[in-house]
């Protein structure tokens, strides 16, 4: 087990890897806040120029848009590590291999954020809503229901990244569980619209207790599955 | 392959004794009728399948602990046997639910919540099917199932607040259970045989698994 500080640098170590392959190429971004604008159009051709429906739906909308581009997320942030055996070299090196789970959680995580601003903005622009004053509380069960969903996510796509079946099996595996982070960041997210109080929702503590729990688990677990 | 046998002996019996339990010395239920009657099979399904979550969680955990094949396979077991008896709970719920809610299926909180664990558990299974390498396959399946298991009371709490308009559960709660002595008994005898059935089929489900294994190491020599 290393010591604190190690630990903190050898996560962050993999977070700036990730952060920096980013910038250099920007494909995941790209695609994912073109994929978030094209969900933007479709949903708008699925429900119909109504307006209030379009507003009743809202909710729903950003956290199916934020799970499907997150899927397609998650599947690039080990697509990259596959390239040129670079997970080899996270497996060999030397440390705690929760350190590297984090990093790739905390990647994940930042990538989906800017996805999902990109996301809200468009929203709020094409769907001609009155979005603005709401974006801090948004952000905030963006950011919560995220890490959730990253967290059992880097779990179950450095596994299925090795996989033949990779792109049907981590769908499969991974929404399930993920339904909790939905119930919950849905509801939230329809407090923060309709600008309510929030503070003392359960949904609060269903979310961050989510987060603890997978966090956990994957800390504990992932070393496993990164040298199954 | 005696106490096996005598094992899956006793789980006919007890299978007997339940159906004659349930369809026999029980009374009929004072509002519903007879249609009640399914839920001896009903609550003992989910019940079971509950157990067997439960060891492919302690089994999960005891491979990633010692890399021991065994515990592989007992989770392999008990995770086929979980998914049937989630569906035997779905099937038998939905049979009871159009006659009594007029209706097959309803979003309501539990029922949604075994339809997760249907699918979780048969991700589980698709996942251990696709991995060609053995002790792989062992790894992420233990990982799954620690996984699925650990999301099983997030689940209840989270469909709970969600909806619901089940009836509260009246035998796995705090006070004294509120069911006539009779049919208590019944259910019981169902619980016991349900039980006893599920440890045969995985003891054999266990015991093909290894032969499985030792004719491919064979194969390999």
């Amino acid at each position: 087990m290393a010591t604190g500080g190690t630990f903190t640098r050898e996560a962050w170590a993999v977070f700036r890897k990730d952060l920096i392959v980013e910038r250099r190429s920007k494909e995941g971004a790209n695609a994912l806040a073109f994929f978030a604008v094209l969900l933007l159009f479709l949903f708008y051709f699925a429900l119909g120029p109504d307006r209030d429906r379009i507003r009743a739906a809202l909710p729903g909308l950003f956290w199916l848009a934020f799970l499907l581009a997150g899927l397609l997320g998650l599947g690039r942030s080990f697509a990259l590590e596959r390239e040129n055996d670079c997970l080899d070299a996270l497996v060999l090196a030397s440390g705690d291999k929760g350190a590297v789970y984090l990093g790739k959680v905390a990647g994940t995580t930042v990538l989906m954020l800017a996805m999902e601003v990109a996301f809200i903005v468009g929203a709020g622009l094409f769907y001609n809503l009155d979005l603005w004053g709401a974006i801090p509380r948004l952000l905030a069960v963006a950011a919560v229901g995220t890490v959730g969903f990253a967290a059992v996510g880097t779990l179950f796509a450095a596994m299925t990244a090795q996989l033949r079946a990779r792109e049907v099996l981590l769908p499969v595996l991974l929404l399930p569980l993920v339904v909790p982070v939905l119930l919950a960041a849905v509801r939230l997210t329809e407090a923060a619209l309709a600008s309510e109080p929030w503070a003392s929702s359960p949904w609060w503590r269903l979310l961050l207790g989510f987060d603890v729990v997978f966090l956990v688990a994957g800390l504990l677990t992932f070393e496993f599955v990164l040298e199954a | 392959m005696t106490r096996s046998r005598a094992l899956g002996t006793l789980a006919a019996l007890l299978v007997l004794a339940g159906l004659a339990a349930g369809l026999g010395y029980a009374p009929p239920d004072a509002v519903q009728g007879n249609v009640q009657r399914i839920m001896y099979l009903h609550v003992p399904a989910i019940l079971t399948a509950y157990a067997a979550i439960g060891v492919v969680l302690i089994a999960s955990i005891a491979y990633l602990g010692g890399r021991n094949a065994v515990w592989d396979r007992v989770a392999a077991a008990a995770g086929e046997l979980a998914v049937c008896f989630i569906a035997l709970t779905l099937v038998t719920g939905s049979i009871w639910g159009k006659p009594t809610w007029g209706t097959w299926w309803t979003w309501d909180a539990r029922l949604t919540s075994t339809a997760l664990l249907f699918v979780i558990y048969l991700g589980y299974l698709l996942l251990r099917s696709v991995v060609d390498d053995r002790e792989r396959a062992a790894t992420y399946a233990a990982v799954v199932g620690i996984a699925g298991a650990l999301d099983v009371p997030i689940i209840h709490f989270s469909v709970q607040w969600w909806r619901t308009l089940h009836q509260p559960a009246t035998v796995l709660r705090p006070q004294a259970p509120t069911m006539d002595g009779a049919m208590l008994a019944a259910l019981a005898v169902n619980v016991a045989a349900f039980l006893c059935t599920f440890a045969y089929l995985a003891s054999r489900r266990y015991r093909l698994l290894t032969l499985e294994a030792e004719a491919a190491s064979r194969a390999w020599r």
